[in-house]
């Protein structure tokens, strides 16, 4: 089969290769990192390494899309397939390329200025369409490779190079965002937690959807610190709340903090013992987004632990899969789309004839 | 006389327009007497003009839609400068309209229109039908809206739907006057109606009432007949630009043996190529509606990476938006075609009118040095060539290419020789699949063409990185080297401008030398070579060369430019290709600049040329041109 007239799932290579044991090393590209010493991209970048090998798919599969900005030079560093293309677009480039190549993996690397800001509109389009991809998007709520403007998730007031006076920008939640833009995986994770950030890299790619992942990422040299009391293992235990799909919501360093409901309003409460019942349960499949927007809602400011993990999880036909059935029933109905069918559409229904 | 006797006058060509509200289906009419009569075997060449507003307020001058067909026994090559015939369905259409009309030509008039409201909206102070201002034209004044009414007696349709059916009486009595057969028409409505029963029955009715009108009522001394066109053996069928350019896509992804690939956004007047291709899924044609234009590019460009024939199709504004992914894909060094159906400008400008401006856009409008090819069709029909050409080009270099069709092009339609597929050259693809030794090298070129290969993702052993960041040369690794920059933004020229070694010379229409050669490009072939034929039947010393080849021009362009004494450039634009053809040659181009939204009239050109005062052609060169 020709690549580009992708349609059935596996490629001549794919289909012969047995799964080879792939490990780490093969996701690691001869390119030097220029990252920032102690950036939180490293992090990342080391960890979707590891799980890249774990997921059953071959190497050459692989596709890694991104934007502009720090975040997204990830792409040079994988030694995959892999595309860089302009501020915002990568959603644009990666549903052209899962549309035409449904066979391929394909993960976006995006930041918060990249992803919310110049390419919020294709982030939210690629969500409600439901194009199979995995979307990584690096938020450090400050431009870095620009060297320090305020982004679209800065807190207000914030004072930075094109801020002096402090930031009027009201902040955007990403994960909120995510919700209303109909994405069937929400989650997010953070750039000090590697396990974390394996499970929940894992469980996007394993998804059939969009899966929308933001990661907590420090940027040392303009905002270092933002995610401070969850990202320094000491205290993340009281300011984190780890979602787990079916359990309550209890955290804090002995597990004596829960999150309950009154009416529509979370409430926490603290408690020794055994969790009352009354707290509440995490349920990453409900059909209805309202919980997970809940709990996208909650806020620091107020007293509340920050969610990571899996906000939500829900099955939908994907993009790629409505459009190759609809090819599938087109042929079925009207034919096979041969070229003596194209003939005939050429020819038209009203023909004449000029004799010789 | 009775109706049977009336004499039937053979004429070899006739210029009809039917004009009315834009809710009073003239498009639709306009199509019909088409397609009717490119079926019966005249050439047809169409203008359809109709506002940007779905609905204007009904009556308005603003709202006027306007369907303009020429019809012949010979090969027309435009839709005529001036109706002989127009069809008015009320004030404002006449108002709008009948100053194009010919000098005692025919005017046809629902004279039930001409009421009070309508007359003060279109600006009347007394009824121009009675007021003897139209005395120089063959005035018919027929009570459409009322001979309909009655014709639909037995109908259930309200008094309203009832008069929406007036548009096929008018058909019917032009299809009477004309001597044109209605079975298409007939057709056509069974089919479209054929859910609807009763609309079906009233339009029949409508279309039949028209014609019974012509045949029984004294009204009208003469019939015309425009017999069959000696055109190029063959099969035809008539086509737009835009119907034309979707298939010369699917033609050329079916002879690469590839599936296309389009997405696009909702813009006039590039939407049909969408609609058109949507059909078509069985084909694999994938098409994909983006959240926004440069949305549509680069979904098309990221299919074009996973290796499949991409297309983006827009207009203006909508180009405008797309130019920093064509920078990228520019860098990429990706095939792509992208269809620019060009519309006054700038801005939203004038979506429905046609213009040809924005050729400089095309070449120069992307940040940076950033070269891609660009070509142009001249007909509707070319559209489909010129559309397969894109492919071959973008797939043999590895780049961009624009096809720069406009309004004009994209909903006039004309005959069109059905190719045969078989017989369209096949589009070679090479994706590579095996190594000879060592690590891929996406940016190593083919010495000839200077194309890079293009490995698509799924094939092991050729794992890539591609990005809008400069390359280094071969390894295509970032390179921010002052010398590779050079080396690399003179090779993406380079490779331009070495597609001209894979495109025909320019034709010249006349002679090779002489006095005033006309030049021109895009839509305004059919103008331009009209008046050139007929300045040269004068004896002018005069010729003509159309480009369809804007970026790289054909290699003798310049020595054919050098082998006359003077060069006119009519454009739809205020001299664009004229000052690029000055930058390149330092010939002294003259212009000839139209920028009303309107094509060309054949007459504006000959005048032109008329003022330009050329010479006679010497004898010897005019026995050649007779010969």
């Amino acid at each position: 089969m020709e690549p580009g007239n992708g349609g059935s799932a596996a490629t001549t290579t794919a289909a012969t290769a047995a799964p080879a044991a792939l490990t780490k090393k093969d996701f690691v590209s001869n390119q030097d990192i220029r990252w920032c010493p102690g950036c939180g991209d490293y992090a990342i970048l080391s960890s979707a390494q590891n799980v890249f090998p774990k997921l059953g798919i071959p190497r050459e599969n692989f596709v890694v899309i991104s934007g502009i900005g720090c975040s997204s030079r990830f792409p040079y560093y994988v030694n995959t397939y892999g595309f860089h293309s302009i501020h915002g677009r990568a959603p644009t480039f990666a549903t052209g390329l899962k549309l035409a190549r449904p066979d391929l993996s394909i993960w976006i690397v995006t930041g918060d200025g990249d992803g919310l800001s110049i390419g919020g509109n294709h982030l939210v389009h690629i969500m409600r369409r439901n194009v199979d991809c995995t979307i990584l998007l690096f938020n450090n709520r400050i431009y870095g490779l620009t060297k320090g403007q305020t982004s679209p998730t800065s807190e207000f007031n914030k004072k930075t190079k094109s801020t002096p006076l402090g930031s009027i920008d009201y902040p955007i939640n990403p994960i909120s965002l995510a919700l209303a833009s109909e994405a069937t995986f929400i989650a997010r994770t953070l750039d000090t937690d590697p396990k974390h950030m394996a499970r929940i890299f894992q469980q996007a790619a394993e998804h059939k959807g969009t899966s929308f992942v933001e990661i907590y990422q420090n940027c040392i040299i303009f905002n270092d610190g933002a995610f401070e009391p969850i990202s320094d293992k000491t205290t993340r235990a009281d300011n984190a709340l780890f979602l787990d799909h079916g359990r309550p919501l209890v955290y804090g360093k002995d597990s004596h903090q829960a999150i309950r409901l009154n009416g529509w309003q979370p409430e926490v409460l603290t408690f020794d013992g055994t969790p009352p019942a009354n707290v509440a349960v995490h349920d990453e499949t409900a059909v209805d987004p309202s919980w997970a927007y809940l709990l996208s809602r909650m806020d620091p400011q107020a007293g509340f632990p920050v969610p990571l993990g899996v906000f939500r999880r829900v099955t939908r036909d994907t993009y790629e899969n409505l459009m190759t059935r609809q090819i599938e029933e087109s042929r079925k109905k009207s034919g096979p789309g041969s070229a003596s069918e194209l003939q005939a559409l050429l020819t038209g229904e009203d023909t004449w004839t000029v004799p010789a | 006389m009775s109706a049977k006797e009336r004499r039937i006058e053979d004429i070899d060509h006739i210029v009809i327009r039917f004009a009315g509200d834009s809710g009073d289906g003239m498009q639709l009419t306009g199509t019909q007497f088409t397609d009717t009569s490119a079926i019966l075997g005249n050439d047809i060449s169409t203008l359809p003009d109709f506002p940007a507003e779905i609905r204007a307020p009904a009556g308005s001058l603003a709202g006027v839609s306007g369907y303009q067909v020429n019809f012949s026994n010979f090969d027309i090559r435009t839709p005529g400068d001036a109706p002989n015939v127009l069809v008015v369905m009320n004030p404002a259409a006449l108002k709008t309209n009948v100053g194009d009309l010919e000098p005692g030509g025919i005017l046809i008039s629902n004279s039930d229109a001409f009421v009070a409201d309508n007359l003060r909206q279109a600006g009347y102070t007394q009824n121009p039908l009675e007021d003897g201002t139209l005395r120089n034209f063959r005035l018919y004044k027929v009570p459409i809206t009322k001979l309909v009414d009655n014709a639909l007696k037995e109908n259930p349709l309200s008094f309203r739907q009832k008069e929406r059916c007036k548009n096929f009486f008018a058909l019917g009595l032009v299809y009477w006057m004309f001597n044109r057969p209605m079975e298409s028409t007939l057709k056509w409505i069974q089919d479209k109606f054929k859910k609807n029963p009763d609309v079906l029955d009233a339009n029949t009715r409508a279309l039949n009432a028209g014609f019974y009108y012509g045949e029984t009522t004294e009204a009208f001394e003469t019939r015309y007949q425009v017999r069959k066109a000696m055109i190029a053996p063959g099969t035809y069928r008539k086509i737009t630009g835009n119907e034309a350019l979707a298939l010369g896509l699917m033609c050329a992804a079916e002879r690469a043996g590839k599936h296309l690939f389009m997405a696009g956004y909702p813009i006039t007047p590039a939407s049909d190529i969408l609609h058109e291709l949507s059909k078509h899924r069985r084909f694999g044609v994938k098409t994909f509606q983006a959240e926004d234009e440069i949305s549509a590019i680069g979904a098309a460009i990221g299919a074009a990476f996973g290796g499949a024939m991409a297309v983006t199709a827009s207009s203006g504004p909508g180009i405008a938006l797309k130019t920093e992914a064509m920078g990228l894909a520019i860098m990429l060094e990706l095939p792509l075609v992208i269809c620019n159906i060009q519309r006054g400008g700038p801005s939203t400008g004038l979506p429905t009118k046609t213009e040809q401006a924005d050729l400089l856009q095309a070449m120069f409008g992307r940040n940076s040095e950033s070269p891609l090819a660009v070509i142009a069709p001249a007909t509707p029909g070319e559209c489909f060539t010129m559309a397969f050409e894109a492919f071959r080009i973008a797939v043999k270099y590895m780049t961009p290419v624009m096809v720069l069709s406009d309004g004009y092009l994209a909903n006039g339609a004309e005959p069109w020789a059905i190719p045969k597929i078989e017989s369209l050259p096949v589009i070679p693809v090479h994706h590579p699949t095996s190594k000879t030794d060592g690590a891929f090298l996406p940016y190593q070129r083919d010495p000839g063409t200077l194309a890079r290969p293009w490995a698509v993702p799924g094939t092991a052993g050729f794992e890539h990185r591609i990005g809008g960041i400069e390359k280094a040369d071969v390894t295509g690794n970032v390179s921010y080297d002052p010398d590779n920059h050079e080396h690399m933004v003179r090779t993406r020229k380079a490779k331009i401008d070495g597609i001209a070694n894979d495109i025909p010379h320019a034709d010249i229409f006349g002679s090779p030398e002489g006095d005033l050669l006309v030049v021109g490009w895009g839509s305004t072939y059919g103008a331009i070579v009209s008046a050139v034929e007929k300045a040269r039947a004068e004896g002018l010393d005069v010729s003509a060369l159309h480009l369809r080849y804007l970026n790289p021009f054909p290699k003798n362009l310049g020595d054919a430019l050098k082998r006359f004494r003077r060069v006119l450039v009519p454009e739809m634009n205020l001299g664009q290709l004229r000052m690029l053809l000055r930058a390149e040659f330092l010939v002294d181009a003259i212009g000839l600049n139209k920028v009303k939204g309107q094509p060309f009239k054949i007459a504006e050109i000959g005048r032109k040329i008329h003022d330009l005062n050329p010479k006679q052609m010497p004898s010897a060169r005019r026995a050649a041109a007779v010969a």
